[in-house]
């Protein structure tokens, strides 16, 4: 019941703050928040102690932890449940999507000032799908979820957003719509090629591993069909180049709280649902594709480092080096080691911390100095010593420094994936490659560095720059003790997460 | 069985006693302008017809003794049946007539002949209830112009404002068109068959030879002619034509942004809504009862499921590109409705060749007229209150409304998001329901219009909603009031939009078993 409590709390929550008065709803929203946050480091307790599931959630269905299944209705032949759970992948996730609303609504009590419980009430909400997105075992209750996140991202993009807001928030919404729509074409040409009668994912994981005699179309099977739609559907919300155009308009356009849980959870969504569906529902045509699929992960690895050199705005370079850190994932997951697709998830939570402290140290120092340009301002670190101090931690967080969460992410990746059996001969390359693009990263974080927050101080305002309030830079400081406490200690979660992986990589944990 | 068995006709009847009580009470004091007192015997009228549909629905009239039910009610020798199919759309109709009554209330609050209008809305609906329930060509014709007439007058019912009066002769001059074909179609297939019942066609088409009803049971005419295929596929032709005018489907779309967009706007919602499920109950018993599709399968008639196909996909792709066009609001959703009209044909259009996947498909068209019952109901009803703000047409005149009213504009975000497929209402369950239908017979090319116009949706229906919430107002604009009863039937259309997303599997349940007791 924990997890149907999660969803109803925070539903019910968003309804009490959408209907709170404004100036109240920020502090309201955050204690509300805090509940599932209550309630998550509970079942991770659980999950760290007690829970002995040594397995998929889709491949041991039996062993899910908090599993609850009602039968809902039943939809031409096809039943649909409502049936939920988590295993080692979806507990860390559902973790940081808590803990990541609940800062990202308090690191928005500076800048939000208008329309306050809509906000708010529009965060929490997302919350909901988010938590369904992560939890549901049933691919009708999912897809509700999958979609039910667009609709509060739209308008907290599209009103609360900066001066080009409304171009951003069409473009996420009907990118990631129609993309949704693919995948969607795609799973189903799958569905249909196969005799599965009930929508569960468990249930379409045995349907479509075990399928033969797959109709073949144009010289394809089936199964390569459906999988490269669905990878084209999933890799928009990644993104992966060159489907992600609409990020850095969106990232730009958004409020910081909102690039927050954009780069934090939203685009952990599109890495999860690879892995639920293209990698475990169709692992067979995953191993085959994993070279090409290899080298787009590379392409987007040091394409969007590139970009991420190229730019001047700091919530611009924090936005397109996502794609690079993305990459990693593509890498990571194709691999099919332990420490591959470990890595992978891993890397999933770590880039969601670490790339929540950037757009949150970037918010702080704008809602501050008013720009974001690398080349307006110059020695910020006399003005804001906690928060500099913050920034440059979680910079050398991002380019990999050993105990700190990415390094310890990137670090499982790289040796996962060089010698993978799934890449052959061209694992070293590849992985050569897509390490050169921590090179890049340590390039342009350093040279945004060295421009905005050293050196003399120099900004032309009228108006003081002075230290960030507590409740700014308290988020930033917890996020920045996670991130460290994962990178000592990554086996709070690589554990469970393998012990997840472990069934698709042809062993135990 | 229902006793008597006329009873089981009471959603239509109390339909039009409500009408009579109305005009009674007009003829006692022809002057009263008491909106509340005329609205609510409207309105009760309304209720106690949606009480009754439900009641027999979940009765068991229509389902077979032996199954728990009591059989369908045959009234009048077999030109009308009540059975499943028959409560469900008199289930929508009722809902939908009750949303627009009560909406009403405030908008004619200040017109004269306000009796009258409650009057011709109830006797539509006590057409539409009757057109349900119709068995044979005959009786589908009276209900059909019983529908068809009230709302010529209603559309027009603006008096004073040109765009009323030229829709509603608009309106007028295509139905007389349509009606005068579909009267033909129903001549030619008289003639190709000797019957009108739906049975009785359907046995003249099977067995290949003419009959004729005596005393209410059907048989072989003397002469022992054949039935001429290529009268009856003309007749039949026909007929599609005739019930595409009153699902606002091509080719006899193009009167429905026309009317539509002059109508009153509760009006507006009555015939988009109601009076569309009315044309599609029609097609679906006709269809599914008078001409079976395996028996005219290479007979030389019409193989009409094809026919249905190409209306689906050019429906769907002129109504949903042609929406995306517009500039105002109201004639944004008339075109959306055509669209829309386009989804539920696939209810006709995704059958194999012999007639396979019918209760999968119709129930899901069904499903589909339901949830867009309220769905589209509410977002007529929506344009209806901003019309009584004198809130302009175009999306602009929209802009920042979400501030001044948050809670309508809430509702019109869940009216507007369903319509598109997005899960925040049951039109997303629905739009996959016909979906699914479909890909069960392998209509790839439905399928891939049906998504196609699912994402360009998006598009112009978000246009509203990023006009109410994003956009900041551009001219003053003072509300001065919040109508009660217009914001109470489009807050509980949008309750109910909502609900219907768990609510969903009754929804098929009854629609899936209604048609295979067809």
């Amino acid at each position: 019941m924990l997890v149907e409590t999660l969803l109803l709390v925070t539903l019910l929550g968003a309804g009490i703050v959408m209907l709170a008065p404004d100036r109240m709803a920020g502090k309201l929203a955050a204690g509300i928040s805090a509940v599932p946050v209550a309630l998550t480091t509970y079942m991770y307790y659980v999950f760290l102690t007690d829970f002995d599931g040594a397995g998929n959630a889709l491949l041991s269905p039996g062993e899910v932890a908090f599993g609850t299944r009602i039968p809902w209705l039943d939809l031409g032949g096809y039943t649909v449940q409502y049936y939920v759970g988590l295993d080692g992948v979806s507990m860390p996730l559902l973790a940081l999507t808590t803990i990541l609303t609940t800062l990202a609504i308090v690191s928005a009590w500076t800048p939000i000032d208008e329309r306050q419980s809509q906000f708010y009430g529009l965060m929490l909400l997302m919350e909901v799908s988010l938590i369904g997105v992560f939890t549901a075992l049933d691919f009708f209750l999912w897809f509700v979820f999958w979609e039910g996140v667009l609709i509060p991202m739209y308008f907290l993009i599209g009103v609360w957003g900066g001066p080009r807001r409304k171009y951003a928030a069409i473009k996420f919404f009907v990118y990631t719509n129609v993309a949704s729509l693919v995948m969607f074409a795609g799973l189903f040409a799958m569905v249909f090629g196969t005799d599965v009668t009930t929508l569960s994912l468990p249930a379409m994981a045995t349907a479509f591993r075990t399928a033969t005699d797959l109709p073949v179309i144009a010289g394809y099977s089936l199964a390569t069909i459906s999988f490269v739609l669905m990878f084209i559907g999933f890799a928009v919300k990644v993104p992966v180049f060159p489907l992600h155009t609409w990020l850095p308009d969106a990232h730009v356009e958004a409020p910081t709280p909102v690039s927050v849980m954009l780069a934090g959870v939203l685009l952990k969504m599109g890495t999860y649902a690879l892995l639920r569906f293209n990698f475990t529902m169709l692992e067979a045509t995953a191993r085959q594709l994993a070279v090409p699929l290899a080298i787009v992960g590379v392409v987007s690895v040091i394409y969007g480092a590139m970009l991420a050199l190229a730019q001047r705005d700091l919530k611009r370079i924090v936005a397109y080096s996502s794609i690079s850190s993305m990459g990693y994932v593509i890498l990571g997951l194709v691999a099919f080691t332990p420490l591959g697709m470990g890595g992978a998830t891993f890397q999933m939570v770590a880039h969601g911390l670490i790339s929540g402290l950037l757009f949150m140290t970037v918010g702080v120092i704008y809602n501050t100095t008013h720009t974001r340009m690398v080349g307006d301002m110059s020695g910020l670190a006399d003005r804001m010593p906690w928060t500099v101090g913050i920034f440059v931690a979680a910079a050398f967080g991002y380019m990999g420094l050993p105990l700190m969460a990415g390094f310890a992410a990137e670090f499982f990746i790289f040796q996962g994936a060089f010698n993978a059996a799934t890449l052959g001969a061209s694992a070293p390359v590849l992985t050569s490659l897509a390490m050169f693009g921590i090179v890049i990263v340590a390039g342009y974080l350093l040279w945004a560095m060295q421009r905005t927050l050293f050196g003399g101080f120099g900004l032309e305002t009228d108006y003081e720059v002075g230290r960030a309030a507590f409740h700014d830079v308290a988020p930033l400081a917890v996020l920045l003790l996670l991130v460290i406490v994962l990178g000592v200690a990554p086996d709070l979660s690589l554990d469970m997460i393998q012990h997840a992986v472990g069934p698709l990589t042809g062993g135990g944990a | 069985m229902v006793d008597p068995t006329w009873l089981a006709t009471a959603p239509a009847l109390a339909f039009g006693a409500a009408a009579l009580v109305l005009l009674l009470a007009d003829s006692v004091d022809p002057d009263t302008t008491n909106a509340t007192v005329l609205g609510g015997i409207a309105v009760a009228g309304s209720l106690v017809s949606l009480a009754a549909a439900v009641y027999l629905l979940y009765g068991g009239v229509g389902i077979p003794t032996g199954q728990g039910g009591t059989g369908p009610a045959v009234i009048l020798g077999g030109q009308l049946v009540v059975d499943q199919m028959a409560l469900f759309f008199m289930t929508i109709t009722a809902s939908v007539t009750a949303l627009v009554t009560l909406a009403s209330v405030d908008y004619v609050r200040e017109h004269a002949y306000q009796a009258e209008f409650y009057s011709l809305v109830l006797l539509s609906a006590t057409g539409m209830s009757l057109l349900s329930a119709a068995n044979s060509l005959a009786t589908a014709f009276v209900a059909f112009e019983l529908v068809s007439l009230p709302s010529y007058a209603l559309v027009a019912f603006l008096k004073k404002n040109r765009g009323s009066v030229e829709a509603g002769l608009k309106y007028f001059l295509v139905g007389a068109v349509s009606s005068a074909v579909f009267a033909y179609g129903i001549s030619l297939v008289y003639a190709a068959t000797g019957v009108l019942r739906f049975d009785a066609v359907a046995m003249a088409i099977e067995s290949g030879t003419v009959r004729t009803v005596v005393d209410g049971s059907v048989q072989a005419q003397a002469s022992g002619a054949s039935v001429p295929m290529s009268i009856l596929g003309m007749g039949i032709i026909m007929i599609i034509g005739g019930l595409a005018f009153k699902m606002a489907a091509v080719p006899f779309q193009f009167w429905a942004p026309e009317a539509y967009e002059g109508a009153p706007a509760p009006i507006s919602a009555f015939l988009s809504s109601a009076s569309k499920a009315a044309g599609f109950v029609l097609a679906f018993r006709a269809f599914a009862v008078a001409f079976p599709i395996d028996a005219l399968a290479g007979s030389g008639a019409v193989d009409w499921f094809v026919v249905f196909q190409v209306l689906a996909i050019a429906t769907m792709f002129i109504g949903n590109f042609a929406a995306a066009t517009q500039e105002t609001v109201k004639r944004m959703l008339a075109y959306s409705s055509i669209g829309h009209a386009g989804y539920v044909l696939i209810g006709l259009a995704a059958l194999s060749a012999t007639g396979d996947g019918m209760a999968f498909s119709m129930s899901a068209g069904m499903a589909h007229l339901m949830v867009y019952g309220f769905m589209n109901t509410g977002a007529f009803l929506f344009i209806a209150l901003a019309e009584y703000w004198g809130v302009g047409r175009r999306f602009e005149d929209y802009n920042g409304l979400g501030k001044q009213a948050p809670v309508a504009c809430a509702a019109m975000t869940v009216f507007l998001f369903s319509l598109a497929g997005l899960p925040i209402g049951g039109g997303f369950f629905s739009k996959f329901y016909l979906f699914q239908a479909t890909l069960n017979v392998s209509a790839w090319s439905l399928a891939a219009a049906l998504v196609i116009n699912s994402a360009l949706s998006l598009f112009y229906y978000s246009r509203v909603v990023k006009a109410m919430w994003i956009e900041e107002p551009t001219g003053e604009r003072t509300i001065e009031s919040y109508p009660t009863g217009l914001y109470t039937a489009i807050v509980a259309a949008a309750v109910i939009t909502v609900l219907l997303i768990p609510g969903f599997g009754y929804i098929t349940d009854v629609a899936f078993r209604a048609v295979e007791l067809l």
